[in-house]
């Protein structure tokens, strides 16, 4: 199909683009277009403009600020999956990236996109949301930052109001003592999860700090297992432990039922993930505490 | 054969078409744009089924762009409808099918009128403003609901949905049965499945009102079969219609059926008086292409207390969708199932019975391989159900049974002509290049690290060519292929083929054939395909024919062309024709002395005919044709094997590698044919674990898009070995059998057994195709708690 | 800021295949089609639109992206290469004389697409396994070869490219 007619509008400036949110409820954001422009040649929406905000040169920055790597809202996937500051202070991000699509859509897509576009089965959000990555979103008239945790609520729907731009998101530094884990599972490479976990955790040796498993995909809401958490936090790494983590979160999802698979397939695939991934990562434990 | 030039038989040559198409070069129907041309579009019925009432389309008339827009009741003012019969089977009614619904409208996405515009985005626009009425009817979705008492007819015209109940029956089944020590029972599940070509269906449609030519451009397997549909509907003499078949993107069987959209572009540009161009998108493409494989199995088995088979019986439900397609209905996947049950072995009762339903949904068409697939899946299952009731090896079972081998041709159980097989063979050399036993050990050891692999077999018989399938049935199809050649005074060969290809490599195969038998340099021979006005009358390309019959086509051809030149060429010499010979393009004596050229030959005959002391100069134009006349069908046969690995814990089915022996005769082009061989192989796969079309109970298409329909790409598909036989078929003189859908013919059974194989120390079954990661943990549940899935009845303990 | 109003048309100036270009599109028309229908480079194939084929693959600013996934009005100021640009200038004529070898194209449609995708994995990786090259073009639909072929062509060309740079 081809899109319904709409206008075209390409700031120069952030201020030009907030501008004209402001004043135009019927436009839709244009980043990496990966998401957008598959959703208007479907004619599944029909935004009266589309505001181009490719030539802001403000949002392209990914840097390191403090304790913090700052992704503005112009970096491609590429560019991320590239980034040795990804690699070496985002950890988890750099396990994420190897999964999400395909070189092309690599190419153009971006990381704040994926955020403020919120398909349940990407990539980016859990891990944001696994991380409490910050979110600085503005509008003509201000700034505010919305931690990852209260950004997503639901499929295809974050905190973002409609004048706003997600300009960019700011991902904690990894600390010392903290591990990660990605998994997810595709019937194909490169192909939006039918369950996945973004994990992180603090250890202390073999002793577990924290346990943070954000189940995703199968889900529609973002949340860290409360499951998890009760069962590992001030244990040791242990098999025992991996299988009843695996099995308490799993438990404690609520997947949805649709054309990927029935809930109770769901929880028997993400117990599986999770074991997989907590294995490895209890194997990092060890490794590391020598 | 010429001498050295035969060196080109059996030659890996690359394609000359393919040199194009790397550079982007290639000449696909949406690509080219006529003077004038205009855009349609279609407005797509929303329900499965539904009464319409008023069609406005006055507000579309006016919207910006517009040239015409046309409702089904407009384009049946100079569209007939059409019905697809079968005079052999009268018993198989389809309602009359008009190019866009009229009164009522029978699946999610037939259309139901068109927009013509400056655009494709303008027309879409415009279809905004269409008003319909729609009084939305029961949808009847799964085929065996639709042949239920009470079930809702899919067409106001149906008596019934059942579209044909059709048996073969041969020797006592009830008595192998009732007497057999061992009975095997299970019940197949094969999902509903699309080609998604690459290159969807497209067309270009132009009435010239100066000239009454009608001239379309059209990504279509049959060019011939499309002129005589386009004359037949539209009231136009056939010598009055050009097709044309510029390069096809893929087609698969998908693009051998007339559709009711096309249909009605060609109209739209009768009406319209302009160039028409309309390419489905992907979305529509899903709801208006042909499906296929859509079908429900019962099989059994009978062993006797030797364990050799006794009986089989098969019960096949498929579903046609909403009409038997046209021209040559939805019959031939369920009545080439049946009667493939079993092909490769012996045994003596066979009880097959077949049951068509219609449905809400498009119409089922053919797909590559047509019903063989599924009798190959279905056989390869209970061979190895019934291996294993009796505890025996199931490569040791098929040995026991395979058809012997014999020069004359045979008869199957099941009432199918078989030419020579080479079972046996292939079985042996399989096991030899995929190092089996090694493959068993490996298997076993690495069960006992829980890791469960699965070596799957499936030998298979694939039929190819033909020549009576569809005319003693009353439906215009020719049966043979043709070729025509031209020896230009240059030296050089134009050749025109009615067969088509659509990048399996027949115009090179052909071209090989001719410039081997003739003798000139493969270069020197330029091929046309695809063009009703310059190729002689054949029906392209289906049901593999392409090498066997336009290559025995071509053979003749050259065979004559030769003949005539060396009369010439010996006339003017004033020797005798049988000491001379071709090659290179070079006249020679029986010593080898060169004695004139090609070039020389032609350019006398063309241009100074006179000096030519014959008394009647043979032609340079040399038309052959060619079918079959000893068998029904060509027949090659093989065995595949898969090497796959089940995670149990989540589903999925991993390939590892996969195997296949085939023996199509003789092998013109070794690459070429082992391509083909692959990317049907793949095509399986596709079927085994991936591809579904998934309706919802109101017959919606919910997975209608390239995200949703999964098919296989290149992460997840294995390397593939292929190795060869050769017998010959006996049938031709080139002995080339089909080949081009052997690879999807046996993937998907052996990739069937391969998953059970794996999933055997479960005592889990995979039930329905495709092999999802969810269906395989539900069958290892079902298993473990001891239900054994569906109405499986082995005789196996668990 | 430049704007453009539903219906309006943009002019924009950019380099297609090293040449400059200037044109007026609808902001709606997608890349693809104005290379296809305006531009008459048919080279670069549609067909699903939504951007998982990949048959639509061309490069803008030196990397490969979907061209039915950006507007035409986003390639102003930008360089533009096409299948036909790739093949003038040469860069992919061992990948191009590779995949005509190897029979790794049937009906070619997926081709051009699958050629952008293996010229910059290349550039990328140039010694790519078998599974990474597999994993490169797992967003490449290609329904006649089954992926094997089109392997072996990648694999020899990036061989062939070593030992070349070897000497």
């Amino acid at each position: 199909m081809k899109p319904s007619a709409f206008g075209y509008v390409r700031p120069e400036t952030l201020e030009e683009a907030l501008d004209f949110l402001a004043d135009h409820e019927g436009a839709a954001v244009l980043a990496g277009g990966q998401s957008l422009i598959t959703t208007l040649n479907m004619r599944l929406a029909s935004p009266e403009y589309v505001v181009d905000i490719n030539r802001i040169e403000c949002l392209s920055h990914l840097t390191q600020e403090g304790d913090e790597v700052v992704v503005g809202a112009l970096v491609r996937h590429a560019e991320v999956a590239a980034s040795p500051l990804i690699l070496d202070h985002v950890p988890l991000v750099a396990k994420a990236m190897e999964h999400v699509a395909h070189p092309a859509i690599r190419n153009r897509g971006t990381c704040c996109g994926s955020l403020a576009y919120a398909d349940p089965a990407a990539e980016m959000p859990p891990c944001a949301f696994a991380l409490d990555a910050r979110l600085v979103l503005a509008n003509r008239s201000e700034r505010r930052t919305v931690a990852a945790r209260d950004f997503f609520l639901g499929v295809y729907e974050t905190a973002r109001r409609q004048d706003e731009l997600l300009i960019e998101v700011r991902f904690p530094v990894a600390r010392p003592q903290e591990y990660f884990g990605f998994a997810e599972l595709t019937r194909r490479h490169g192909d939006f999860a039918l369950v996945g976990a973004a994990i992180r955790a603090q250890c202390q040796r073999r002793r577990i700090l924290a346990l943070d498993i954000v189940v995703f995909a199968a889900v529609a809401n973002l949340v860290v297992s409360k499951a998890a958490t009760r069962l590992a936090v001030g244990r040791e790494w242990s098999d025992e432990l991996v299988d009843a983590v695996a099995s308490g979160v799993a438990e404690e999802m609520e997947p949805m039922d649709n054309l990927q698979g029935r809930p109770e397939t769901k929880r028997l695939q993400g117990a599986t993930l999770l074991r997989r991934a907590l294995n490895k990562m209890m194997a990092e434990v060890d490794h590391a505490a020598g | 054969m010429a001498k050295s030039s035969d060196s080109l038989i059996g030659k890996s040559v690359a394609r000359p078409q393919a040199e194009r198409a790397v550079a982007g070069r290639g000449y696909y129907t949406d690509d080219i744009a006529a003077a004038g041309m205009a855009h349609a579009v279609f407005l797509r019925s929303p329900h499965a089924h539904a009464r319409i009432g008023r069609v406005d389309l006055e507000a579309v008339r006016s919207a910006p762009g517009v040239i015409a827009a046309f409702s089904g009741a407009d384009l049946a003012k100079i569209c007939k409808p059409w019905q697809t019969r079968l005079a052999l089977m009268p018993g198989h009614y389809s309602a009359a099918q008009p190019p866009m619904a009229i009164d009522e409208s029978c699946w999610q996405g037939e259309a139901v009128a068109i927009v013509v515009a400056e655009s494709r985005a303008q027309a879409e626009d415009s279809l905004e403003l269409a008003q319909v009425e729609w009084e939305s009817l029961p949808a009847v979705v799964d085929p065996e609901a639709a042949l239920a008492q009470d079930a809702p007819l899919v067409h106001g015209d149906l008596q019934s949905n059942l579209a044909i109940d059709h048996r073969i029956e041969k020797g006592d089944t009830a008595a192998a049965f009732s007497h057999a020590a061992t009975i095997v029972e299970h019940r197949f599940h094969f999902g509903r499945q699309t080609g998604v070509t690459l290159e969807p269906r497209s067309i270009l449609a132009a009435f010239d009102r100066r000239t009454e030519l009608l001239t379309v451009y059209q990504s279509t397997q049959v060019p011939f079969q499309m002129r005589e549909v386009y004359a037949e509907q539209l009231g136009l003499n056939p010598d009055q219609v050009r097709v044309i078949v510029p390069d096809v993107g893929g087609a698969f069987g998908l693009k051998l059926h007339a559709y009711a959209d096309e249909i009605a572009v060609v109209a739209a540009a009768m009406l319209v008086g302009r160039p028409i161009r309309f390419t489905a998108d992907r979305l529509e493409s899903f709801v208006s292409d042909s499906h296929a494989r859509e079908a429900i199995a019962t099989a059994r088995m009978a062993l006797g207390k030797d364990g050799m088979i006794t009986g089989v019986e098969v019960d096949l439900i498929g579903g046609f969708g909403a009409y038997s397609i046209y021209p040559r209905s939805s019959v031939g996947e369920i009545m080439q199932t049946i009667q493939l049950v079993g092909a490769c072995y012996e045994f003596s009762a066979y009880r097959g019975r077949m049951r068509g339903a219609y449905q809400n949904k498009p119409p089922s068409g053919a797909y590559r391989g047509v019903g063989e697939p599924l009798a190959m899946a279905i056989t390869e299952q209970m061979i190895e159900f019934a291996a294993a009731a009796i505890g025996m090896d199931p490569l040791e079972f098929r040995r026991r049974h395979y058809r012997k081998t014999s020069r004359e041709p045979t008869t199957t159980t099941a009432g199918v002509v078989l030419e020579d097989l080479s079972l046996q063979v292939c079985q042996q050399k399989l096991i030899e290049h995929m190092d089996y036993h090694e493959l068993r050990r490996e298997q076993t050891s690495l069960r006992h690290q829980g890791i469960y692999r699965g070596i799957g077999l499936s030998a298979f018989i694939e039929m190819s060519a033909g020549p009576s399938l569809y005319g003693p049935q009353g439906v215009r199809i020719a049966g043979h292929e043709s070729c025509r050649l031209r020896l230009e005074g240059s030296g050089r060969i134009q050749a025109f083929s009615s067969s088509t290809d659509q990048g399996q490599g027949i115009a090179t195969g052909i071209s090989q054939v001719i410039a081997a038998e003739f003798g000139i340099p493969f270069e020197a021979v330029r091929i046309t395909c695809g063009d009703t006005n310059l190729t002689p009358y054949g029906s392209g390309a289906w049901a593999s024919r392409g090498m066997s019959y336009g290559g025995e086509a071509a053979l003749l051809a050259a065979r004559q062309l030769r003949a005539n030149v060396l009369a010439i060429a010996a006339s003017l010499l004033q020797v005798n024709a049988a000491d001379l010979h071709i090659e290179n393009g070079i006249v020679y004596d029986a010593a080898g002395v060169e004695q004139t050229t090609v070039a020389n030959v032609a350019a006398t005959a063309c241009y100074s005919p006179h000096q030519i002391p014959l008394s009647t100069v043979p032609p340079l134009e040399v038309q052959e044709r060619f079918f079959a006349k000893n068998v029904p069908y060509l027949s090659g046969n093989g065995i595949q094997a898969a090497l796959v690995e089940v995670d149990i814990g989540t589903g999925l089915v991993s390939l590892l590698k996969c195997w296949v022996v085939d023996d199509c005769g003789r092998v013109i082009n070794p690459q070429l044919v082992d391509e083909q061989i692959r990317g049907g192989l793949v095509q399986a796969i596709g079927g085994a674990l991936y591809e579904r079309c998934i309706y919802s109970e109101d017959g919606q298409l919910l997975n209608g898009t390239l995200a949703d329909y999964l098919l296989p790409m290149a992460g997840e598909m294995p390397d593939i070995d292929v190795f060869h036989v050769s017998t010959p078929t006996f049938s031709t003189q080139l002995g080339a059998k089909g080949v081009g859908e052997a690879g999807t013919i046996g993937g998907l059974g052996c990739i069937w057994t391969a998953v059970n194989d794996a999933l055997r120390p479960l005592g889990a079954r995979v039930t329905h195709q495709p092999f999802t990661p969810e269906h395989v943990l539900d069958c290892i549940a079902a298993a473990s708690s001891g239900k054994q899935s569906e109405t499986d009845r082995s005789a196996l303990g668990g | 800021m430049r704007r453009a109003e539903r219906g309006d048309l943009v002019a924009i100036a950019f380099h297609l295949n090293r040449r400059p270009i200037q044109i007026s599109v609808a902001p709606r028309c997608h890349l693809a089609d104005m290379l296809r229908e305006q531009l008459l480079l048919t080279g670069t194939h549609l067909s699903c639109e939504h951007g998982v084929c990949g048959a639509c693959n061309v490069m803008v600013n030196g990397v490969v992206i979907r061209a039915c996934l950006m507007l035409a009005v986003q390639v102003d100021g930008a360089e533009v290469l096409t299948i036909e640009g790739l093949t003038a200038d040469g860069l992919i004529a061992d990948l191009q004389r590779a995949f005509v070898a190897r029979n790794a194209l049937q009906c070619g449609f997926c081709t051009p697409g699958m050629l952008m995708t293996a010229h910059e994995l290349l550039a990328r990786q140039p010694a790519p396994s078998r599974e990474e090259i597999r994993i490169a073009l797992s967003g490449n639909y290609c329904r006649c070869t089954g992926y094997h072929a089109i392997v072996d062509a990648i694999e020899t060309v990036a061989s062939q490219r070593r030992g070349a740079a070897v000497g």
